[in-house]
């Protein structure tokens, strides 16, 4: 601003502050407090590790990283990579991370999705709505994860064998070997179409930009959604259909004592996965209600006094300041269900603890594994913090 | 006290000095409410003619917020008819939405949205509901952020704000939607002494314009200076009503008194 200059508030700088050599002095006390804090630290971690090195010695333990280019040779049932048993030790464990991230991704979107919507019919007027979702919370999150887990496993384990297994629908079979979808036989046609749906969202999303950008200029809103819709659909069917439009079902079959064919899901994965999604979409629906409910009643009322429909307030008012109470308890949420995913070793899905589990029984580098462990979960986790700190301060309230 | 004395049954609102011509801008008959079986607004009858300023006061309970509430249904009533600028209130939505449209509103915690700018406060309505483009919004905003002598706040959020200044952002808020009628639910009772006074200068600007307000307010210097016409409430009935003249200095009912001595002594 021009007149800044002329504001005597602004006309004398603050007083720099020295310290001062007295245990009065509150500066003075910090530092030596901090300085005592880095000492005991830098002390127990030096006495951890002269402690571990001499043990090592003792017992004769050559650390080191070799091992991680030997072979395996351990069998792994679920791998999103090509692997087999005689792949190195460095195969295997990435294979762990994978199978890790692959439990972790799908179960943070869907506990997500799930909680919002179990926490928003805690909120419905609907009685009988907001008490099922006010039962399912309850129930859900006063029972051990573990014991959940366990419990769908042994549910799982319990459906009939291959040979009577369910099925629902055509081509979809649940048996105590798990879930067979029918799948389509993939060929390049289809990755086009992938790609084309990538496209089309891609082109969607700039589309309703430049639509909320018209609408800006003339006042006049659009319809973004039959042509975002139709992009989306449009794009990857047009693609195939210039390909030829091939198609090859894969229907699941029964051979000799279980399914060939088709997508499987194997019971471990889907265990943990509904253990996971059930129990930290509980957390999420408590957090996605304490968000709206956060937001001050007058925030409607303000704007349904200006003739905002109710549509708008949520989009507009409502869930911006939701979100600000929402996202830091939802990251705790995040790691939450990532770092219990390791609870897969209880079931047997092979992620990378129990890859890591089993590498150093076989090899006997505790010290490594374990370390190993370590950096995948801090690396998962400090991803996932970092993305949502960022979200939270795009979104942040400025006050003063 | 009975019902006689308090002159409920003799239809105050007669006593309007007003510019009665042309249909009324609001009005009121016999509109009643129940919070569950406590009865807050009994046979609320009240026309307020277009360009009429209304204060009404009150002690608090009295059902004054209740009934301004009432007119652009933030309260729904449960009997009677309020009809606001020839529309009727009713459960029809398209209705209530054209009455909203009409009817700004003025609250007592401000109830700014604290995750937008001062700007964006003003034009979020224009934008959404009156459909118009944002430059043209942008334009009618400062025009009106002048008009409460705050348009170098404009890039600012409420939080930086000080009460005063929110309150009258708020005022900018509701006349971007160019309202026939405005209410005022208590503005200044939330305010430091030294900021009621930037507010009512605001209202008392905004009523030189001959817009239609009906103002729940303590401010007695505020409603002599302003109102045509002072209502009294209490226990949810209207019980006096008149220019301010004849309510300050000639009350007729008991209680009227009592509120006025109350009021007076409190200042």
């Amino acid at each position: 601003m021009s007149d800044t200059a002329a504001d005597p508030r602004l006309l004398r700088a603050p007083p720099k502050r020295g310290i001062r050599l007295s245990w009065a002095d509150e500066r003075l006390r910090a530092i030596v407090w901090q300085v005592l804090v880095l000492g005991i630290v830098g002390g127990i971690v030096w006495w951890l590790v002269g402690n571990t090195r001499h043990n090592l010695e003792v017992r004769r333990i050559a650390t080191g990283w070799d091992f991680l280019s030997r072979e395996a040779g351990l069998p792994i049932a679920e791998h999103v990579i090509s692997y087999s048993p005689t792949n190195t030790y460095a195969r295997a464990l990435l294979i762990g991370v994978l199978n890790t991230l692959k439990v972790a991704v799908v179960g943070i979107i869907l506990a997500t999705l799930i909680g919002t919507l179990v926490g928003i019919a805690r909120l419905s007027k609907n009685w009988l709505l907001s008490r099922l979702a006010a039962a399912y919370i309850e129930l859900i999150r006063d029972v051990p994860l573990l014991l959940q887990l366990l419990f769908w496993y042994t549910l799982l384990q319990a459906l009939p064998s291959p040979r009577q297994a369910l099925h629902p629908l055509t081509g979809v079979f649940l048996s105590n070997r798990g879930l067979r979808l029918p799948w389509i036989e993939w060929q390049d046609a289809h990755s086009f179409a992938l790609l084309g749906l990538v496209l089309g969202a891609v082109i969607a999303f700039f589309y309703a930009r430049s639509a909320r950008a018209k609408q800006m200029a003339d006042g006049q809103p659009r319809k973004v959604w039959p042509v975002a819709l139709g992009l989306i659909v449009g794009l990857p069917v047009l693609i195939w259909l210039a390909y030829g439009a091939p198609f090859t079902g894969d229907i699941p079959a029964l051979r000799g004592f279980n399914y060939a064919g088709g997508m499987a899901v194997t019971p471990e994965y889907f265990a943990l996965l509904l253990g996971l999604v059930t129990y930290t979409a509980a957390f999420i629906a408590e957090i996605v209600r304490a968000g709206i409910q956060a937001v001050a009643k007058g925030q409607w009322e303000a704007a349904e006094a200006l003739g905002l429909s109710r549509g708008l307030i949520m989009r507009k008012i409502v869930l911006p300041q939701a979100l600000r109470v929402i996202i830091p308890p939802m990251t705790s949420q995040y790691l939450n269900l990532t770092k219990n995913s390791s609870l897969a070793v209880a079931i047997g899905y092979q992620d990378i603890v129990s890859i890591a589990n089993t590498t150093l029984n076989q090899t006997g580098q505790a010290i490594e594994g374990i370390a190993i462990i370590m950096l995948v979960y801090l690396t998962i986790s400090l991803s996932i913090s970092l993305f949502m700190n960022w979200y939270n301060a795009r979104i942040a309230l400025v006050e003063r | 006290m009975s019902a006689t004395t308090d002159m409920a049954g003799q239809e105050p609102q007669i006593a309007s000095a007003a510019r009665t011509d042309g249909p009324p801008a609001i009005l009121l008959d016999k509109v009643n409410k129940w919070y569950g079986s406590m009865h807050v607004l009994r046979d609320i009858s009240l026309n307020v003619a277009q360009s009429e300023r209304v204060v009404v006061c009150g002690p608090s309970g009295s059902g004054k917020s209740t009934m301004i509430r009432c007119i652009n249904r933030l309260e729904q009533h449960q009997e009677g008819r309020i009809v606001v600028d020839g529309m009727e209130l009713s459960d029809d939505l398209r209705s209530l939405d054209a009455i909203r449209r009409e009817v700004g509103m003025v609250f007592q915690s401000f109830n700014l949205f604290p995750h937008l700018t001062v700007l964006d406060n003003c034009t979020l309505a224009p934008i959404w509901v009156r459909r118009m483009p944002k430059k043209e919004a942008e334009a009618l905003a400062m025009d009106y952020l002048e008009r409460v002598k705050i348009p170098e706040q404009a890039r600012k959020y409420p939080g930086q704000l000080s009460g005063g200044q929110q309150q009258r952002v708020a005022i900018a808020r509701a006349l971007c939607m160019k309202p026939k009628i405005m209410l005022f639910d208590e503005p200044t009772s939330a305010l430091d002494p030294e900021m009621i006074k930037e507010v009512l200068d605001t209202m008392v600007m905004l009523a030189d314009t001959g817009m239609t307000m009906i103002c729940v307010t303590h401010e007695m210097g505020f409603a002599r200076q302003v109102a045509d016409r002072v209502v009294f409430m209490d226990r949810g009935e209207i019980v006096e009503a008149g220019v301010p003249d004849q309510i300050f200095n000639d009350p007729k009912t008991e209680r009227l008194k009592t509120f006025l001595s109350q009021i007076l002594r409190g200042h």
